[in-house]
């Protein structure tokens, strides 16, 4: 699948790379659905012997080339809650030399990166490679509701309902985007729903 | 007591002290503290923070940054230990051979470029030799917050192992002393080798070993945020040469033992700097011109604006050529 570039933003946004092996005591790499092709692309053997590989298919069938990469460790989690009491445990036991490899969606990513940081690891060290949906995660500014997979600006918020304007700012802390209230001045005027990105 | 140092002037904002005590500690080493000559107590400071002590030298000034390493949390005294080196500059020897208590002296506000990451889990200090003077200020501010650290230090011989005994004697469990003599060397990388994630580490001594943490750091995937290093250059020695202070105009000539900034000041000519050492980045110059090569020493600039010949850090960088113009 190609790569989606993304345009360019104002510098709250976060920008993704591409995942390369770097030297290191253990890997640990977290994806989810299309990410799993970040991960095959720098596989080799000697990588996957000191690899944990933690993956969410999200509806996709990668979850078998994975295993058949022979990591260390693997599992696959249904979804990304289901597998961070999983993620906080490994990066608990981790020492220093631990290289973590983050690759999928936007909001994987984050709350990944949000759990490394957590567990000592600066985010600038911390490698990324955006694969798959272009969907956000959101947090609604005025009742801190976050909304998964967003795909469209504006958009409804799960939570309390406003409609919300998709902002390109960004919070490292709540791995989420900042929707905000669109139509505040002058109910119910609010224009139609359109692609992120279009 | 005033304001914070804000760069309206060029250096740093001056303190005068008096010598309070001067304590030998063993051949090379001395001790120097001072107190505020106004009586007030000394600004506040992290440790790994140094100052520029100002040397009246017979009427030639000598500018030598040192490591502040007294307890950041008492303010009446600041503290640096002076190693002696008899192949250097003449600072070091000045300051063994000509202060004494009840001196008057200057020095600059304090300015750290070799702070502790705080949110780090557990700090891991890397000292060679006079490489111990920021982790004394170090460990005296992590220790009033039960902070984790431990400190593995390299000296020559015991005689020469400065602060090693009150160091075993305060921190028995944290401090790891090697003797050169004794061929007992730090094993960095089982040392690296299952530290908690979030740990940072930090050095201090000669260029070799400052290079070889690095290395083997990053080599086991540590990440550079996390390797912390200080190393300031003293100015080298090089052949005289003839500067243009094009905003100044004034035509200087840089001895051959002293630095470009020097020599900028000692025209009267105020330019700013705060670690004389190529780090900081506070003294760097726009060249106006230049028929000749630079010889630059500073860890600051980038290869290419080295390479570009626009820019010069006067405190460790010299010239050598037909002619160089400064904006300044
Ligand atoms: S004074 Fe710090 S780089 Fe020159």
């Amino acid at each position: 699948m190609s790569k989606f570039e993304f345009p360019p933003s104002i510098k709250s946004r976060p920008v993704y790379g591409t995942l390369e092996a770097r030297p290191g005591k253990g890997h640990l790499m977290i994806a989810d659905a299309d990410g799993a092709e970040a991960i095959m692309d720098i596989a080799t053997p000697d990588l996957m012997a000191q690899t944990h590989i933690i993956y969410i298919p999200r509806g996709t069938d990668f979850a078998d080339k994975l295993r058949s990469l022979n990591p260390a460790q693997f599992y696959e989690g249904p979804t990304y809650a289901a597998s961070v009491s999983r993620i906080r445990r490994v990066l608990q036991d981790a020492h220093m030399g631990l290289q973590v490899y983050l690759a999928g969606t936007e909001g994987l990513m984050g709350q990944a990166q949000n759990e490394a940081m957590m567990a000592g690891i600066p985010h600038t060290a911390i490698q990324t490679e955006h694969r798959g949906s272009t969907a956000r995660r959101m947090q609604c500014v005025h009742c801190k509701g976050i909304t998964e997979d967003v795909e469209t600006d504006p958009f409804v918020c799960s939570h309390c309902g406003l409609n919300l304007f998709v902002r390109d700012h960004y919070s490292r802390r709540l791995a989420a985007y900042q929707g905000v209230c669109i139509d505040a001045e002058d109910p119910g005027n609010v224009p139609a729903p359109k692609g992120i990105y279009e | 007591m005033s304001a914070a140092p804000q760069k309206a002037k060029p250096g740093a904002e001056k303190i005068a002290v008096n010598v309070t005590a001067v304590v030998p500690l063993n051949d090379l080493v001395t001790r120097f503290e001072f107190q505020r000559s106004d009586g007030d107590l000394f600004p506040p400071f992290s440790g790994g923070a140094h100052t520029v002590v100002t040397m009246d030298d017979n009427g030639r000034h000598r500018l030598n940054p040192y490591s502040l390493m007294s307890d950041p949390a008492d303010l009446t005294t600041y503290a640096i230990s002076v190693r002696r080196d008899d192949e250097g500059r003449g600072g070091s020897l000045f300051m063994h051979r000509n202060v004494s208590v009840g001196d008057r002296m200057t020095i600059t506000y304090p300015v750290n470029l070799f702070s502790l990451d705080l949110r780090a889990r557990k700090h891991v200090f890397l000292a060679g030799g006079i490489g111990i003077t920021p982790f004394m200020a170090m460990i005296a501010q992590l220790e009033h917050s039960n902070g984790n650290w431990e400190l593995h230090y390299a000296c020559r011989t015991p005689a020469l192992g400065t602060y090693v005994d009150e160091l075993r004697y305060k921190y028995p469990n944290k401090v790891h002393i090697y003797y050169d003599d004794q061929n007992q060397a730090i094993r960095l990388e089982d040392l690296l080798d299952g530290q908690p994630l979030g740990t940072n580490i930090y050095v201090c001594g000669p260029k070799g070993m400052i290079d070889w943490v690095h290395a083997t750091a990053s080599a086991a995937g540590w990440p550079d945020a996390n390797v912390h290093s200080e190393e300031f250059l003293a100015p080298q020695p090089g052949e005289p040469f003839e500067v243009r202070l094009c905003k100044s105009d004034k035509t200087i000539t840089v001895g051959e033992h002293e630095s470009l900034l020097e020599a900028i000041e000692r025209a009267g000519v105020e330019a700013p700097f705060l670690c004389r050492g190529g780090s900081c980045g506070q003294c760097e110059t726009n060249v106006v011109s230049h028929d000749g090569t630079f010889v630059h020493r500073d860890h600051w600039l980038t290869e290419d604006q080295h390479a570009s010949g626009e820019k010069i850090m006067p405190c460790v960088s010299r010239f050598a050529g037909k002619s160089l113009e400064l904006d300044r």
